[in-house]
Order: structure tokens, then sequence, then C-alpha cells
């Protein structure tokens, strides 16, 4: 967005030549520098890369860029350490042998005898400790054990599940983009007037209500009054997958669509905007080429949350809709008290939720200047 | 009285603290207030449509659906106000301990409740929940092992910014305890923040916990809890679609009462902000 090229004479505002029309010959040294611009793409991707140094040379910036990132990934590090220690000490104090529970699901009369032996070939006779440091070792090496009511590795089981979650939230994130960008930037450039209105009593009743209850008030209405869809979908299909991602998108876009309205006027109080109206520059031009390239950067982050949080499995969501996603097995785990696929679903959550963090964090440090600026001093 | 001038002052302010009061006293004498008893069943009477006798008909088992969702306001209010009250406080007591004192202890609290909020606390809420066995309790005490993290955390960057300022320099010169610091000078700075987040956390706790209610985490059968009525009325969708609407509608507008109220008390409490 850098095309602003001299600052004015009365309010030192930057201000861009070209908007001004201001005859051939800025035209003809802005379209030079256009062309070079576009000669100069793979340099200017080489700067995205490796940004100009800030003073102290590239040294310094890259020992700045290394110790950032090696902080936020100890802090990653510690994060799933710490989660999923807490959910081992959790499945450990939980009421519930898991090797009755698994001997009584064969139906065969137990004796004491085998349920020590089923103890052991699960290996929780062992240590508290012992156990924990021998699961965290399994998982570094991609096993997390085995799952007592499916009988197949707890990877397996969550693989399985996450093929349909991905899909959900993708789609569902498709539909909250396109409701709540428009609503949201809608509302902003009428504030205070009905559509800001509208957007807002919209929302507002969307935050209030339950997402599961929306589901079910969907189901009903399009499955099983309308029988326009499938009211339940065991497998990954295109009908089906519509109204739960609708579901989520009503309910997420309540959210966005407020902060879209926020971030979206935040920009239009900068002085930036007031400096563009000063030029004469029309408002739907304000609007594509100034407000919104800015605005995009905090939605980044607020979308990298969402997206986290749809990938660990709504798990309310796919249960109404008996969709096959990860949080429906980790439902089910819990229902049969199968701890190591409900210890390898939370540490698959972090691990899915804090990475994407990270690569927020780092994106957003990387395109927004601002944030390069503060990090060097 | 300053609290009727603060009413005066702002209307809509007065509305939802009105309706807000209005729902506490459903809650409060929801048993005497209903009907029915919520928990006699009549298997004669079973899915009866709306009469003058059940206003909102009844359910699989014969109860009457108005009474249990009167007297799921008390389960519902009381849980979300346990969460609440208990996030806020243990939240508040460490971050500003933390944010006062520092040290080694704040830095592996920091680093705990670091932890909590780069995670989805929902899914960790489901897991506590679920591997501790359905019941209100459990419930109340997964959201608020998931939740005081916030809380520590804002309160202690308050606390850091207010540690800086002049006055609490001179209290400390002029050789005021420790603890008279922290109550008479910290305390009231960070209240007003802690009761806004807590009033505006009380619909999202109470969605959160008829969430787990209706996963089959939360209370179980037969309590009259919202969430639970949602998973009862679900199974007889094509039957009775009406019993799963009534409990939605509950939520709803409870909820709906208390963020207004909360939205309007931040306005009250803290002016700058407009929306």
């Amino acid at each position: 967005m850098n095309w602003s090229q001299e600052n004015c004479l009365i309010c030192n505002h930057r201000y861009d030549p070209r908007a001004m029309g201001m005859g051939i010959r800025t035209r003809l040294l802005a379209l030079r520098a256009r062309i070079r611009r576009v000669a100069g793409f793979f340099m200017a991707a080489l700067l995205y890369v490796c940004p100009p140094a800030p003073a102290g040379g590239f040294f310094i910036w890259g020992e700045m860029l290394l110790e950032r990132i090696l902080g936020r990934l100890l802090q990653t590090l510690v994060t799933l350490v710490g989660v999923s220690f807490l959910t081992f000490c959790l499945t450990y104090l939980a009421p519930g042998d898991p090797a009755m529970m698994l001997l009584e699901a064969s139906d065969t009369i137990v004796s004491q005898e085998t349920i020590e032996k089923t103890r052991h070939e699960l290996g929780i006779d062992r240590p508290f400790l012992v156990q924990y440091v021998s699961w965290v070792g399994g998982v570094v090496t991609g096993d997390m054990g085995m799952s007592y009511s499916a009988k197949k590795p707890v990877t397996e089981k969550l693989l399985e599940g996450f093929a349909g979650t991905l899909t959900l939230a993708f789609v569902s994130i498709v539909f909250m983009l396109l409701i709540s960008l428009p609503l949201g930037v809608w509302s902003a450039t009428h504030r205070n007037r009905w559509p800001d209105y509208l957007v807002r009593v919209f929302s507002f009743i969307g935050v209030s209500m339950p997402s599961f209850w929306i589901g079910l008030i969907l189901l009903y209405v399009f499955g099983l009054k309308l029988g326009l869809f499938p009211i339940a979908s065991s497998t990954v299909t295109a009908r089906g997958i519509v109204l739960p991602a609708v579901t989520l998108a009503i309910y997420m876009s309540s959210k966005y669509m407020r902060q879209v309205r926020t971030v979206v006027l935040e920009e239009l109080h900068q002085d930036y905007v007031v400096g563009a109206r000063a030029r004469w520059l029309t408002e739907r031009r304000i609007l594509w080429r100034h407000v919104l390239p800015n605005a995009v950067l905090p939605l980044i982050t607020l979308l990298g949350m969402s997206i986290g949080w749809l990938l660990g499995g709504v798990a309310v969501i796919e249960m109404v809709f008996s969709w096959p996603g990860i949080g429906n097995t980790a439902v089910h785990a819990i229902m049969m008290r199968d701890y190591p696929l409900i210890e390898g679903f939370v540490l698959w959550v972090a691990i899915i939720y804090t990475v994407i963090n990270l690569l927020v964090d780092l994106s957003y440090a990387r395109f927004d200047p601002r944030l390069r600026k503060e990090g060097s001093r | 009285m300053k609290l009727l001038q603060v009413f005066r002052e702002n209307r809509l302010f007065a509305v939802y603290t009105a309706l807000v009061l209005l729902v506490v006293f459903v809650a409060i004498f929801g048993n005497a207030l209903a009907p029915q008893d919520p928990y006699a069943g009549d298997m004669k009477q079973v899915f009866q449509p709306p009469s003058a006798e059940h206003l909102l008909g009844t359910d699989k088992l014969g109860r009457d659906t108005f009474s249990r969702i009167i007297c799921g306001t008390q389960v519902s209010l009381f849980m979300t106000i346990c969460v609440v009250v208990l996030m806020s406080v243990l939240g508040g007591v460490i971050g500003i301990t933390s944010g006062y004192f520092g040290g080694r202890v704040e830095l592996v609290l920091m680093r705990f409740s670091d932890m909590m909020l780069s995670f989805p606390g929902v899914v960790l809420a489901i897991a506590i929940a679920g591997i501790l066995g359905g019941s209100a309790v459990n419930t109340v005490l997964a959201l608020f092992v998931v939740g005081w993290a916030k809380y520590a955390r804002l309160v202690r960057s308050l606390v850091l910014k207010l540690r800086q300022q002049d006055y609490i320099a001179a209290a400390r010169l002029s050789g005021t305890k420790t603890h008279r610091i922290l109550l008479r000078h910290i305390l009231p700075n960070v209240l007003p923040i802690i009761v806004i987040t807590g009033a505006m956390d009380i619909g999202t706790m109470m969605m959160e916990i008829a969430g787990l209610s209706f996963l089959g985490f939360g209370a179980q059968a037969p309590t009259p809890e919202w969430g639970l009525m949602l998973n009862e009325g679900r199974q007889y969708i094509q039957t009775a679609p009406a019993l799963m609407l009534y409990p939605g509608l509950a939520i709803f507008i409870v909820v709906a009462i208390f963020n207004l109220w909360g939205d309007s008390l931040r306005d009250v409490l803290d002016p700058r902000k407009d929306g």
C-alpha cells in the first residue's frame, strides 16, 4: 500500500500525487514506478522473507526474529506439556478402572487374576510418572496408544475424525466470512443509522442464542419439516454439511460481525481517512483502497483463533447433526471412558490450536511493519 | 441516594437491572411460583399439548414443562453465579498478588495462565467434566479451572500499571501496611473491571453450562436444567418438537437479559468507551 509519495504542505499528511490528477508528468512518473514495482516483484518477495534491517543491521534483526520464534516455540512447548500433563492427571484420578470396563464390555466372567493381567497389558499398573513419560515418548514418535473402545490406534481414530472436522471448519469459515464481512462493513459505514441497528440487533440475538439450539431449530425446520437436508449424516456429504456449517456460521458471524464493525470503525476514525477525504477521494475508494487493507490485519488474528476453535471439533454441533468429526469422537470417548483417546484428543487440539496461533503471530509480525519496529526497540 | 441517581441518569440500565432482578426473583422463588411439582411425573399424561392445566404441555414422563423451566432458572443461575464468582475472586486474588509482588510465584502462575489462555477452554472443560463424571459440581469446577486465567491476566496487567502510580509510592513511603495498600488503594481501582468482566461473562457461562449439560456432562436427570431438557427434547424432535423449543427460548431470554445488563453496566462504570 505504499504509494503515497509526498507530504501535504499544509497539513503534512502524506498523499499520492496520482490521486490528485496532477497532469501528464506525474502520471508518467507514477507509471514508471509501477513498472518498476512489477519488475521488482521478486525483490519485494525477498524483502518480505527478510525485511530491511532496523538500525543495527541484518544481524540484529535476524537475532531478534530468532529470539521471538524461539520464545514462542518454548511457550508452545510449555503449553503442550502442561495441557497433556493436566489431562493425564485427570484420567489417572478419574473414577472407574479401564481394565474392568474393558473386560465387562466383553461379557465374560472376570477373575481378579484376569483383571491384574489386563491392567498389566494396558500398562496401568505402573507408577504414574512412568506412565506419563512412556506416553509422551510414544506421542513424540506418533504413537498415542490404543483406543480401548475401538481397539484401534488413537492416531488413526483421530485422523478419521479430523477429515470431517476439517471439511466442516473450512465450509463454515467460508459461510461465516460471506455473512459477517459485508454486514460488518455495512454497519460500520452506516454507523448509527438503520443498517447499523439492524446488524447490531441480529448480532445480539445471535450471541445470546446457544449454538446447539440454533442447530436444533434449523434441523427441525429444514431437515424435518421441509426435508431439504438430511437430519443426520454419518459420512461427509455435500448436502449433509450445509446445516452444521450454516449453524456454525450464524453463531460465529454474530461475534465476528461486531469485531469487523469495531475494526473498520477504528480505521475510519484514523487521520489518514480525514486526509483522504480532504483530497476528495470518493468514499468507496477510501473504503476499498485504504480502510479495508488496514482492517485486514487485526481480523487475521481473530480468524486464526476461530480456525483453531473449529478444528478442535465443535463437539456440541457435531453431536446435534451426528457429524463424523473429531468432537463427536471425543464425546463418545468420554462416554466410553476411553482414556487414551481422550488424552490423544486433548493433546491433538492443543497442538492444532497452539500451532495455528504461532503461525498467526508470526505472520502478523511479518505483515505489520509497526510491530517490527516495536520489536526492534 | 447515589444509586437512585445512577438509575435516573441511565434509564436503560435501570430497566435492565429490573429485568435481572426479575430473573433472580424467579430463580429464588421458582419452587413456590411453579404451578406444579417439576419432578412429579404422570405416565397417563405424556407429551400433552399446552392446556390450561399444563401451560406449555408435558414431557416424556408427563411432567409439567412450564414448572420445569421455571425451576430450571434456579439451577442454571446458581451454577453460573458460582462459576463467575469463583473465577473472579480467585483470578482477582492471583492477579493482584502476582502483579504487586512479582517474583517466582508470579512467573509460575502466569505461565500457567498463559497455558490456559492459549488453549480452547471448552475442550478442556468437556474433558474435565466428562472424565470426572457428569454432575453440576463438576461442571462448575471444570468451567472455573478453565476460566480463571483470563481474570488473573487482566487484573495483573492493571495492577502492574497501578503500582507505578505516585500515590502508591506515597502510601508506601508513609509506612502504610502492605495489606492496607492492597485493600484500600489497589482493590477499589481493580474492582470495577472485575465486576464488568464478570457481568459480561454471565451470559457466556450460562450457555457453556447448558452446552455441557446438553452433551450429558453437566447436571444429570431428573434435575430441571435447560441444557439437559434440550437434550431430552432432542430425542423427541419428531413427535414433540415443542419440548426443544421452550428450554432454548428460556436460555435465550435469560442470556439476552444478562448480556444487555452487562453491556449497560460497562457503560455506567466505564463511560469512556462508546459503542
